[in-house]
């Protein structure tokens, strides 16, 4: 049990290149922490560093209260899990999970007790003989969990541990892991590139882009209260509509397109420094779930044409058109979704049965009280 | 396997009928060599050409080991080449496994400087070799054939094993480190159990190398008591006798070590010539 303290951690290869910038995070002990971003933005690269497998070219890592920058792999009291989950196949599922036990020297009755133990954990009590290739990709992820468990670290880190698996798997793969994480109450670092599995698995994400973070909060703060663009458009699944806007008559209205939305004072309260940007031109980021299915025309709502709707049963994804210019964030968003954007507008959550087929021309009301305002030139949001 | 035709006619196509071809072509010497030896010599000559030996008769393996002292000759070999695998699979595998893994500048001209040697024709270095092994004054005797064999067939095992290693995931490894293994054990217990078909790939291709090498063999032992077979047999004949069906007895026992390796690790040096060029 121990907690994990990032002071301006630097890394620089070699060739010049810099990969991690200037980073500081503390993880607090037993805190289940995930490090999220798109491919590239360091976040492998940070848990490597944390495990040992990569130098620290600058700034102080401290696991408890030992700083470990020179500290040896095996002397840092950690357990990783990688993606490919790296189980020697030449073992058998037992050898895997007591080899770490096996090269401390443990007697070989402790080592079949914590082996067992884990084992009934995991569900792997009848393959502890089999070998890694007998075993389908959910129980060779568990092995590696498995492998991780025994050692009783002080900290886990995991890198992107279900991205082999297929969706479904996933999902449950999600919760068993947080329930063992929660069982055994170790501080735990998570990397992933998907969102969805940052936000339902971490007590904190960490948000990274080009080897910085950009924000470390709650998953329900980072939804509520991104930072800037970039972290608005990473988080949440439709990601969040960002439209080029202008403020006029003062900051009282912002015109989308060619439609003006009244921004409440209920806005001017929450967002102060709103005043300051009057008459000029800021991005506006619109949740698809804050949106209101109105008649065409009505004041305050945007007009949108209906390109395609997605029935999702408990609700509609509206992908629609509007002559508002869409702003979109370099890498914060799966190329799948870009594609279903290429009309270059935006999505909505509606209520199911709400009748809305592709071809509709709407109105749909943003509620302004929980709009996002961002700075066009910082992309920074504006408070 | 869909089955539609039965018995032997099932068999009966055009790509069997071309293998058939080609193993015949391959077998027949090998047949040849092996009904040869079990003739009395004047079977050996004769016309007709006797297809089937008639007498058998294997006075020709007696004479070979009673006679010729091919039993010798075999324990030389078996001594030599034993110990060449043993030390070319050694350092070829650490050599490779540095190669292939770690972090080091010029790998690409040290494996080229390699390859260079392994194309080197043998009969350029011999008479050098023999000046050096005569001043040292290890001529005649197993480690005059061993340590040129082990040089010589080293390149071809590290480039092997090399190719081998790197196609070995390298979070393994890393698993290791973390589990608190040490260098040498992550070597032993993580990444060699996993290069063995690399491994028998080397040591077949490097046993039967040093089996059947000549060259070297004729010059640097010339004591009848460290010659090894290849030279042996070639020796068995006098100016004024060829023993034909010992000299083809003394063959067929000595093809019998490298049928029985390649026999039993087939699979694996197929799939260690292949290790790299296919991901698996």
């Amino acid at each position: 049990m121990a907690t994990i303290e990032m002071a301006n951690i630097k890394k620089r290869y070699p060739n010049g290149a810099d990969v991690i910038h200037d980073v500081s995070l503390s993880i607090a002990d037993g805190e289940f922490m995930v490090l999220v971003g798109p491919s590239g933005c360091g976040k492998t690269t940070l848990l490597r560093m944390i495990a040992g497998l990569e130098d620290i070219t600058g700034g102080d890592l401290k696991i408890g209260d030992r700083r470990v920058n020179e500290v040896s792999p095996k002397d840092r009291d950690i357990a990783m899990v990688f993606q490919n989950y790296a189980l020697y196949p030449h073992m058998s599922v037992r050898d895997n999970i007591g080899f770490a036990l096996k090269l401390r020297k443990s007697e070989p009755g402790e080592i079949k007790r914590k082996v067992e133990e884990a084992a009934e954990l995991l569900g792997l009590t009848p393959y502890l003989d089999t070998k890694p290739r007998q075993l389908s990709g959910g129980q060779r992820q568990r092995v590696a969990m498995g492998r991780a468990i025994v050692r009783e670290p002080s900290v886990f880190l995991m890198d992107e541990p279900l991205s082999n698996l297929d969706a479904k798997l996933r999902v449950k793969m999600r919760s068993e892991i947080l329930k063992i994480q929660r069982k055994l109450g170790v501080a735990t670092v998570y990397v992933t590139h998907d969102q969805t599995e940052a936000m339902t698995m971490g007590d904190r994400v960490a948000v990274l882009s080009k080897g910085n973070i950009l924000q470390c909060d709650t998953p329900q703060n980072l939804y509520d209260h991104p930072v800037d663009q970039f972290v608005a458009s990473f988080i949440g699944s439709p990601s969040i509509n960002m439209y080029s806007a202008q403020l006029s008559e003062g900051a009282k209205t912002i015109r989308i397109g060619g439609e003006y939305v009244e921004i409440t004072d209920v806005v001017h309260i929450a967002h102060p420094n709103l005043a300051s940007y009057a008459d000029s031109r800021i991005t506006v980021g619109i949740r698809p779930e804050d949106f209101e299915l109105v008649d065409k025309g009505t004041q305050n709502s945007i007009t949108a044409t209906v390109e395609l709707v997605e029935a999702l049963g408990s609700e509609l994804l509206v992908h629609f058109n509007t002559d508002a210019k869409a702003v979109v964030v370099e890498g914060a968003k799966d190329e799948e979704e870009t594609i279903l954007e290429a009309s270059g507008a935006g999505v909505a959550r509606i209520e199911p049965r709400a009748g809305v087929k592709a071809g509709d021309v709407i109105g749909l009301r943003p509620n302004p009280a929980v709009m996002h305002f961002f700075d066009v030139n910082t992309e920074l949001a504006i408070y | 396997m869909k089955v539609t035709r039965v018995g032997w006619r099932r068999y009966l196509n055009g790509v069997n009928f071309g293998v058939v071809v080609v193993i015949l072509f391959v077998m027949l010497p090998i047949y040849w060599l092996v009904i040869s030896s079990l003739k009395q010599p004047a079977a050996l000559g004769a016309t007709p050409p006797q297809f089937f030996p008639n007498p058998l008769s294997f006075a020709n393996y007696r004479d070979a080991f009673s006679t010729y002292g091919f039993g010798v000759y075999f324990r030389n070999s078996v001594v030599v080449t034993i110990a060449t695998t043993i030390l070319v699979l050694f350092f070829g595998s650490l050599a490779g496994y540095g190669l292939g893994r770690l972090p080091m500048r010029g790998k690409s001209a040290i494996l080229i400087t390699l390859l260079i040697i392994s194309l080197f024709p043998g009969i350029a270095v011999v008479p050098p070799l023999y000046l050096l092994e005569r001043t040292i004054g290890i001529l005649n005797s197993y480690q005059a054939l061993i340590v040129p064999y082990t040089a010589f067939n080293l390149p071809f095992a590290i480039w092997i094993l090399r190719n081998y290693f790197q196609g070995i995931p390298k979070e393994m490894e890393e698993t290791g480190r973390i589990d608190g293994a040490s260098p040498w054990r992550i070597y032993w217990s993580i990444v060699l159990p996993q290069a063995l078909p690399g491994l028998f790939t080397a040591g077949v291709f490097t046993f039967t190398a040093a089996w059947t090498e000549f060259l070297m063999a004729l010059t640097f032992n010339n004591s009848n008591s460290y010659r090894t077979i290849p030279v042996g047999i070639a020796l068995f004949g006098t100016p004024f006798n060829i023993p034909y069906g010992t000299i083809f007895a003394a063959s067929v026992v000595a093809v019998i070590p490298i049928g029985i390796l390649v026999f039993v690790f087939r699979k694996s040096v197929v799939s260690g010539l292949t290790a790299g060029s296919v991901k698996g």
